[in-house]
């Protein structure tokens, strides 16, 4: 097993009681900076070591964000500092396989479980021999397979700029490793499931997990998080996606958790020459929940597809940021987020798309398209290109609307009820984004999510 | 089947419709013509229960039922049917499923049992042939790219599926074609019945050559003006609208 550096602490510290913390912002991101230091049990590699005490400098330097900063205007973070954020603990109850059916898909595919960010071996299911795809939890691959892990792991994702990526970097504990063979394509695809547990108000995880498809691989991976309790738990994930020449990879994020739950994620991907990378983020759950999303080309012939659906409703605030940064000539973009927004819930997108001065022959689109359901739902949403190369073709458009009531109408005046017809539009409008999901069952029980989640209440 | 008794409607304030008054019965076919802005399609829509339009005054009778009280997918329900001038395209909403989700619903208030896929999929399969309807249609997004004429030929498809008491076609004839009017008249007559009536809105006759109405009636500023025969048709289509625009002055009245 992993050797510990530092014992893992026993004894419950003040701000793990569940009270809220004292004095300022600045003294209560000290106090959850201490307390996942206390945490930080696993021991790692020494190169793992310098990249995470770096990370925790840059933590402290960035500072927590605040509305005051332009990436962050939308969407303020300040209500997770008023939780007593600690390290989730290890949960005494242990999960069957039948209590985590309903998160499953039904799907044959491989899976690693985390519950409370803990690896669950014995709810995984993974393939016999690993020579074409090695799948694991992370800290049990830095053992096995630490060349691989190490040459990319916290490499990717820069700490640099954000409060949350630096955080994860310098105190997850686990995570997924994921790494197709050069030429090989899966024979099925992979699930990561995170699971929250913890009923502990300010319990954090900081899941890490990296995904390796070398030249010519190819792999699609579900990232799921769900919650099994309805608690404010704080969720913090970073993911890094290696895409080696003409790699292909899917993946499909799918955020659901309870909505009283704190969501902040990073999926960072670097892409190799011809490389394709199709990302989906699907958010229907956490009372805050903000995503970066981001690719960078870094050689010729790249392409990624990032597609995106929020759907929002009571206080939710769902916020997307994307960047696309076109660092090398000929590679395409396309992106198409689709968002939902009912009573007061509160949408952000903010799409970046940087084309750098040698990156000619770039082919860039932007769509994001918004429903909002009530008068008093909000969506912020920012297009936002930097162009330094002049043979380029970029396109980016914005729309927010109703539903529309001459299809309202249509529908109505052949029989079909106004709520009826109403669902109809939303689901059309939510499809859009769900039917470009590559894997089948993933894509119905999502079809079959947007059936029920726009039913009206049964009495 | 169908009583308007002075029927008056308007859109933002502007009168449209002006103590109109029709009588439509069982098993026959009436034609309303007349000129652009005439208020036809008004009609057409305020029977439909678009909200858009401001009904004012009188009173519309169908089958015993006060049609003014009641929600447009209740009118559907009870029998009512608006093939649409602008048939709107609605992405991805499947056509298919669109198309059971109503006929069920109106089987459900006409007291029949709900079809299952299957059953509702042979009465398709049977009803695309009245239209010479390409079959690969229902498997889009409703009218989603459709071409006008695939678009006309779907409403009256949907007729076909749905069997209404009383179909207001309002313009189909608009944008088709010879071949494709001859294909969507023929299913409507194919459609009638002695218990079913159609009111045929058009601004030509040459629908008429094919749709044979029992009569004509001339809508001119939001009333009716005149009613014939079928001849009546005829004569518009030589002389015009505009000797009848002489007889009733501008305001309508006669």
């Amino acid at each position: 097993m992993i050797d510990t550096l530092k014992q893992p602490k026993t004894s419950s510290a003040p701000e793990r009681s569940g009270t809220i913390p004292n004095g300022s912002d600045e003294d209560r991101v000290k106090l959850a900076l201490a307390a996942f230091a206390r945490g930080d049990s696993v021991g790692f590699p020494s190169s793992l070591r310098a990249i995470r005490d770096s990370a925790r400098i840059q933590a402290a330097k960035v500072g927590f964000p605040t509305t005051r900063q332009e990436e962050w205007k939308f969407t303020n973070m300040a209500p997770i500092l008023q939780l007593p954020l600690h390290p989730a603990e290890k949960g005494s109850a242990k999960l069957a396989p039948q209590d985590i059916a309903r998160f499953t898909f039904g799907l044959n595919c491989y899976r690693l479980v985390f519950v409370d960010g803990h690896f669950c071996a014995d709810l995984c299911s993974l393939p016999d021999d690993g020579n074409d795809l090695q799948l694991g939890n992370l800290t049990g691959q830095l053992k096995a397979n630490s060349q691989e892990v190490e040459k990319h792991l916290g490499r990717h994702a820069e700490s640099g700029a954000n409060f949350f990526t630096a955080l994860n970097t310098a105190f997850f504990q686990d995570g997924a490793f994921v790494s197709i063979a050069a030429g090989k394509t899966a024979d099925k695809p992979v699930h990561l499931l995170f699971i929250g547990a913890s009923e502990q108000p300010g319990a954090t995880v900081l899941p890490r997990s990296l995904i390796v498809a070398h030249r010519g691989g190819s792999v699609k991976v579900i990232e799921s998080y769900v919650s099994l309790a309805d608690a404010a738990r704080v969720t913090n994930a970073v993911t890094e996606l290696v895409l080696g020449p003409e790699a292909q990879v899917e993946h499909c994020k799918l955020q659901q958790e309870s909505e009283r739950a704190f969501h902040v994620a990073t999926i960072q991907a670097v892409q190799a020459k011809d490389s394709r990378w199709t990302s989906h983020s699907i958010a229907t759950g956490a009372r805050l929940a903000r995503n970066q999303i981001q690719t960078l080309f870094d050689a010729e012939g790249a392409k990624a597809i990032l597609n995106g659906l929020y759907l929002g409703h009571a206080e939710q605030l769902i916020d997307h940021h994307t960047v696309v940064d076109h660092a090398r000539p000929r590679c395409e973009s396309h992106e198409f987020y689709h968002g939902i927004l009912a009573d007061r819930a509160h949408g952000v997108f903010n799409g970046k798309i940087f084309v750098r001065q040698d990156a000619q022959k770039t082919n860039a689109k932007q769509t994001n398209r918004n429903l909002l359901l009530s008068d008093s739902a909000v969506i912020d949403t920012k297009p936002q290109l930097e162009i330094f190369a002049d043979d380029v073709k970029c396109t980016h458009g914005a729309a927010i609307g109703q539903l529309s009531d001459e299809a309202i109408f249509y529908l109505r005046a052949r029989g079909i009820g106004v709520e009826h017809a109403r669902r109809m539009l939303i689901q059309a409008f939510a499809s859009d984004v769900v039917e470009r999901i590559g894997i089948e069952p993933v894509r119905a029980e999502l079809e079959q999510m947007l059936v029920e989640r726009f039913e009206p209440a049964k009495d | 089947m169908l009583d308007i008794r002075n029927l008056c409607a308007g859109v933002n304030g502007t009168p449209i419709l002006k103590d109109l008054n029709l009588q439509v019965k069982a098993g026959e076919v009436h034609a309303i013509m007349g000129p652009n802005g005439s208020g036809k399609s008004t009609l057409a829509q305020v029977l439909a229960g678009r909200s858009d339009y401001e009904v004012t005054g009188g009173a519309v009778v169908f089958n015993g039922a006060d049609l003014l009280e009641m929600k447009p997918e209740d009118r559907a329900r009870a029998g009512i049917f608006l093939a649409f001038q602008y048939p709107v395209e609605i992405p991805g909403v499947n056509s298919t499923s669109f198309l059971k989700a109503a006929l069920n619903e109106c089987r459900k208030a006409r007291g029949e049992e709900e079809l299952d896929a299957m059953e509702f999929l042979a009465l398709v399969k049977n009803k695309t042939k009245l239209l010479e309807l390409d079959q690969s249609l229902l498997s889009r997004s409703v009218n989603e790219g459709f071409s006008g004429g695939e678009k006309k030929r779907n409403e009256i498809f949907q007729m076909a599926v749905l069997e209404p008491k009383l179909a207001i076609l309002d313009e189909t004839d608009s944008g088709l074609d010879i071949d494709a009017l001859r294909v969507v008249a023929g299913g409507v007559n194919k459609l009638r019945r002695p218990d079913n009536a159609t009111l045929v809105i058009t601004h030509y006759q040459r629908l008429l050559n094919y749709i044979v109405p029992d009569v004509v009636h001339v809508l001119v500023h939001g009333r009716i003006v005149k009613s014939g025969g079928k001849e009546l048709a005829m004569e518009l289509e030589e002389r015009g609208y505009d000797w009848i625009l002489e007889t009733v002055g501008s305001n309508g009245k006669p």
